[in-house]
């Protein structure tokens, strides 16, 4: 009001203009109001006021005219329509009106300059309405300005917070990265004030240097693409992974913004390696359960059982190898393959169905047997089925296990073993017989034994016996013989003397043959006691040869010793040994006409052995012979009229003493090349 | 040598014939002699005669050869004559006997008179010199 009439005076001053009048638009009313007035009384300013909705009204109107509107007839205190008010600014005079407008609403006058002037068109009454108009603009701006700057705050308000509602961080910034608006969220992360504590400010300050080099590298690369974003949480320092979406925003006054939104997207990455990580476990576990089915699969595979797994509707889930040969054919195969396997799977099926359809319980076993066929050679394969039901903790069954157990080997081994058994009780019964027939011969033998041993023992003392009975005469026989002979009676005749000579010859030998019966008796009674002495057989020949001088000198034969070279130092019985040697030789000296005999002794060392041969150049023995001199009573001529006398006992008593003694008797002859008998005895008889 | 000085030899045998023999031929020999024809016979003779030696049978009636041994040895008075023990029976062990019973010798029968005069000659020459 007060720019109003200074610019009215300013017009009276400079331009001349005595009467002028400014009028101005009240929004609130709805009216042309008079504002001002120079060389006009003040009411009648008032004068001018008209409503703006009467549309007739010339002044109303040169609102509305972008040209000021020249009135010519002054109107009235506010009468006659269409008949400017005339009287405050003259009678006569006329005026012009100016509409007042400001820059920003060129189309909407706020007011009229009323000039009482005769010329249309002062440039300065247009610049004065041009400065008015921007004065009220200013007045009216500023009139608003209030409610305007109430109106921005609720907004500013509404606006903080809706964007404090949002849970994500909302940032703008400049080009540059500073900070010109954040939510709450925004600022939790980026602002810092001197309170805090160091760690929250570094933390901040990371944050915003991150976000800035985030911020540069988005607009340069791809501005509207959402990338990641980690951040530190400031409160706690924990890592936060966010997802920044920006965005340029152009305005004239601020120049160029970006819009950030970030999205915490930290618990979605758990979420996501969480779920990653279980994808990964999920995957370890599939292929581990993998290896273990595959394990699993080589394991039945491997068991030479045939096994069969089905579902609880009977079908076949899985079989290893060993079922496969008996339960599936190939296409190919001959029709009495399809036709075994086709059996097979009945026998099969009927087991399982019978498990099946029986009541259901997880320790449930079903044994059976089952007649199989072998599909390529019809062989029969009876099998013992077990099959097993597998259930879930429920009870719910899931599949049934058979294993097929092939028979054939535990019949066979039945059959054998059966075969065994019996075979055993015979065995049994024919050793049980045999024992039993071998304890009576056992027992026939003790008694025979017995027997033998008493018959022996008889017939020891009744030789025993008969021998003192044969001694006791024989004895004055010959005790009579020998006295009559030496002559107690007297002299004798020649031809007496020569009959008495009789007697006693064929006395003495019936005394030999006696003797050597009692030797015999004696040997086989085992009552011929060894007296074992260290003696030389080099000094038993020479006395064997004494003792036999008499028949040697009468035969005229050449007897020659032939001595071992070192001293053959025996440990035997010397009078036996001496026993058979005299035999030998005097064997040798009735046996042989011409020639010579010879007495041998040799040792041999290696064998622990001595050796006394006499060999000599008689008849000679032929060689079937050979054994049969050696029996009791036995020559090689056994008749009565036989042409060499003796009892036949010698040998065989030889013989017997040298096997006493631990050696033997040998012969090596011919008829008509002579003999040798050679004794064989240990060096040490005790050994 | 006057009978009275010749030695006295007891003969003690059951079989006559042997005995008589035995007795003859030892006489003939230059010996006294007496005779008894048992053990019990024996040893009565041994006691009143004290033989220089004693040919004793072992195969005996009534009390054996053996046992009039053993007494005669038992007994201080007739211990220090020998006995020439004589026996038909050849079988090992007899001797051994003879000697356990307390003979000092042993001959077999048949023995040839001659023989045992040898024996008999022998032991009083062992006896003499002792």
């Amino acid at each position: 009001m007060r720019c109003a009439q200074a610019s009215l005076e300013w017009l009276g001053r400079w331009v001349g203009i005595r009467r002028s009048v400014c009028l101005v638009v009240n929004a609130e009313s709805s009216r042309l109001v008079g504002l001002a007035g120079h060389g006009v009384k003040s009411e009648d300013v008032e004068l001018f006021s008209c409503s703006m909705a009467d549309d007739s009204d010339p002044l109303v109107m040169a609102l509305s005219r972008p040209q000021p509107t020249s009135f010519r007839s002054a109107r009235g205190n506010g009468h006659a329509a269409g008949v400017p008010p005339v009287t405050p600014l003259g009678v006569t005079g006329p005026f012009v009106a100016y509409p007042v407008r400001g820059a920003r609403t060129p189309e909407q006058a706020h007011g009229l300059l009323l000039v009482r002037t005769g010329a249309d068109a002062h440039p300065d009454f247009a610049w004065l309405a041009s400065v008015l108009g921007h004065k009220m603009e200013q007045i009216r701006g500023r009139g608003s300005l209030a409610e305007e700057l109430r109106r921005l705050r609720r907004e500013r308000a509404l606006f903080y917070t809706i964007i404090n509602s949002v849970t994500d961080p909302i940032l703008l910034t400049d080009t540059e990265g500073r900070l010109i608006v954040a939510n709450a969220r925004a600022e939790r992360l980026f602002a810092s004030t001197e309170e805090d504590n160091e760690g929250r400010r570094r933390a901040v300050e990371l944050n915003n240097m991150l976000f800035s080099a985030a911020l540069s590298r988005s607009v340069v690369d791809a501005p509207a693409e959402a990338r990641e974003l980690l951040l530190v949480d400031p409160s706690d320092g924990s890592d936060l992974l966010f997802e920044v979406l920006s965005s340029t925003v152009e305005d004239p006054r601020e120049g160029t913004g970006i819009v950030s939104v970030l999205r915490n997207i930290t618990d979605l990455r758990r979420a996501t390696e969480q779920i990653e990580e279980n994808y990964q476990k999920v995957r370890v576990a599939e292929a581990a359960a993998r290896a273990e089915r595959d394990r699993l699969n080589l394991i039945i595979d491997s068991v030479a059982d045939p096994i069969i797994v089905t579902d609880p509707g009977g079908a076949t889930v899985l079989m290893n190898a060993p079922a496969e040969e008996l339960f599936t054919v190939a296409v190919e195969a001959p029709p009495s393959a399809q036709r075994y396997v086709q059996a097979n799977d009945a026998h099969f099926s009927s087991f399982i169905s019978g498990l099946l359809l029986g009541e259901s319980g997880p320790g449930e076993v079903r044994r059976g047997e089952i007649a199989l066929a072998n599909p390529n050679t019809g062989d029969p394969i009876p099998v013992e089925a077990i099959a097993g039901k597998v259930t879930t903790e429920t009870g719910e069954l899931t599949a049934v296990v058979t294993i097929l157990h092939d028979r054939r080997e535990a019949i066979d081994r039945a059959r054998l073993f059966d075969q065994l058994q019996v075979a055993s009780a015979e065995l049994q019964m024919r050793v049980q017989s045999a024992t039993a027939e071998l304890a009576t011969q056992n027992e026939l033998l003790r008694r025979q034994a017995i027997e033998l041993e008493q018959a022996s023992r008889l017939k020891s003392q009744f030789l025993a016996n008969m021998s003192h009975e044969f001694r006791t005469p024989l004895n004055a026989i010959l005790g009579y013989t020998h006295m009559l002979l030496q002559g107690v009676a007297g002299e004798l005749l020649p031809n007496v003397k020569r009959q008495l000579t009789r007697i006693d010859s064929n006395g003495r030998h019936l005394l030999t043959i006696i003797n050597e019966i009692l030797d015999i008796t004696r040997i086989e009674a085992g009552k011929m006691p060894m007296q074992i002495v260290e003696f030389d057989l080099n000094e038993l020949v020479p006395e064997v040869m004494a003792e036999l001088d008499p028949v040697i000198s009468r035969s005229k034969l050449s007897v020659r010793p032939r001595l071992a070279e070192h001293p053959p130092v025996v440990q035997s019985d010397r009078q036996k040994v001496k026993q058979i040697v005299v035999n030998l030789l005097s064997n040798a000296l009735k046996f042989t006409h011409q020639g010579s005999i010879e007495v041998a002794v040799a040792l041999n060392r290696a064998e622990r052995a001595a050796a006394i041969s006499v060999t000599d150049t008689g008849i000679g023995i032929a060689r079937e012979h050979h054994e049969r001199i050696f029996e009791d009573f036995r020559q090689v001529d056994d008749s009565p009229s036989r042409q060499y006398g003796g009892t036949g006992l010698g040998l065989a008593i030889c013989r017997r003493l040298a096997n006493a003694l631990g050696g033997r008797i040998t012969l090596r002859s011919e008829i008509g090349e002579g003999s040798t008998f050679t004794l064989m005895i240990p060096m040490d008889a005790l050994q | 040598m006057s009978e009275q000085n010749q030695p006295l030899i007891l003969v003690v045998d059951d079989y006559q014939d042997a005995r008589e023999m035995y007795a003859e031929y030892l006489q003939f020999s230059g010996f006294r002699v007496a005779e008894a024809r048992n053990g019990n016979e024996a040893v009565e003779q041994a006691f009143a005669l004290k033989p220089d030696l004693i040919l004793m049978d072992l195969s005996l009636p009534g009390m054996d050869g053996w046992e009039a041994t053993r007494r005669l040895k038992a007994d201080e008075r007739t211990s220090q004559i020998p006995i020439v023990a004589l026996t038909g029976h050849a079988l090992a062990g007899a001797s051994e006997g003879a000697k356990k019973a307390g003979c000092d010798s042993f001959v077999t029968k048949p023995c040839l008179p001659d023989d045992l005069v040898i024996e008999v000659r022998r032991m009083l020459g062992a006896a003499r010199h002792v």
